[in-house]
């Protein structure tokens, strides 16, 4: 087993009304940022767990968003990373 | 006849329901702490409004997985009856109970008012007790309550008679086709954004709630 980090992101999906991206894109346009075309606001998550295999990590991440990170009706969701933990000395 | 209010960490409407029950509408009424696993026999579980585990995540995604919401699931699944109010809503889609999610609100404020809502159906055992087509005067409180789910299953709620409740004038936060209340299909599930717990005392407003519970008490053999 070894321990990985894996990093989610979890935005609201395409498609949905998200009034939280569309307010920061106001502000940023506000603020002189004119080129901003759109912007999404989600929620970015780190799991630490152990796993047999990265494959391994990332399929039981999967399932971590399907059952509770992510709630399908309105959000997506992506692994980003996952990265093997270095063992203390 | 008995009500069981379940009480997650973060409730802040079990008092408000117990209230309407007990006083309103002079029937038996326990609170049910989240860990337990025993209705204790209630005929009627109302999951109450709040902010359960802080809306951490998502409203309602950690309260699914309380202990006693194993229990709430098949007391639906026999067929008795869920009252879901609010967060009590939001918990209850996040648990499969009722299809679709409330998302955050077009507006993106928490509103704080009353608002007015139409019932769409009279033929629920929660809506027995009022007419078709009435208006009624009710508080919502809330920053995620515009309900969404795809067109297909809007489609189907509609086809079906689900949605029992509507915004009435001004949709206060962007839900879909106004939807402010609707039942699983089989009829004993009621979710809805609206407070009607709130509205059954005219010493704070409006008695216009309290026909719920009373539809209950008509329909719902104790």
């Amino acid at each position: 087993m070894t321990r990985y980090r894996v990093s989610v992101e979890i935005r609201p999906r395409e498609g949905i009304l998200d009034p939280q991206g569309r307010a920061v894109a106001d502000a940023l346009r506000t603020l002189g940022f004119g080129r901003v075309h759109d912007v999404h606001v989600g929620r970015y998550v780190v799991i630490e767990a152990d796993a047999a295999s990265p494959d391994a990590a990332s399929a039981d991440v999967d399932r971590m968003c399907q059952r509770l990170l992510a709630n399908p009706v309105v959000e997506d969701y992506r692994i980003t990373t996952i990265v093997p933990q270095v063992a203390p000395a | 006849m008995k009500f069981g209010i379940v009480v997650f960490p973060g409730s802040n409407c079990d008092t408000d329901a117990y209230h309407a029950v007990v006083d309103g509408l002079g029937e038996q009424a326990v609170y049910l702490w989240h860990k337990s696993h025993d209705l204790e026999d209630v005929d009627v579980v109302i999951l109450p409004g709040g902010f359960a585990y802080g809306d951490y995540l998502r409203a309602g995604a950690i309260a699914r997985f309380s202990p006693i919401m194993q229990e709430v699931a098949e007391h639906a699944g026999r067929g008795a009856p869920v009252l879901a109010i609010c967060n009590g809503f939001q918990v209850a889609c996040e648990a499969g109970l009722l299809p679709g999610a409330l998302a955050r609100n077009a507006g993106l404020q928490f509103i704080s008012e009353t608002v007015r809502v139409r019932v769409e159906t009279t033929e629920t055992i929660f809506t027995a007790a009022y007419a078709r087509g009435q208006v009624l005067a009710i508080p919502i409180a809330h920053g995620e309550g515009r309900y969404y789910a795809d067109t297909e299953t809007l489609d189907r709620l509609d086809g079906e008679g689900r949605v029992v409740f509507r915004y009435h004038g001004d949709n206060p936060n962007g839900s879909a086709r106004d939807i402010a209340g609707i039942v699983n299909a089989a009829g004993n599930v009621l979710g809805l954004m609206p407070h009607p717990e709130r509205a059954c005392d005219a010493r704070i407003g409006s008695v216009d709630g309290l026909a719920l519970f009373s539809s209950l008490l008509s329909r719902v053999a104790a």
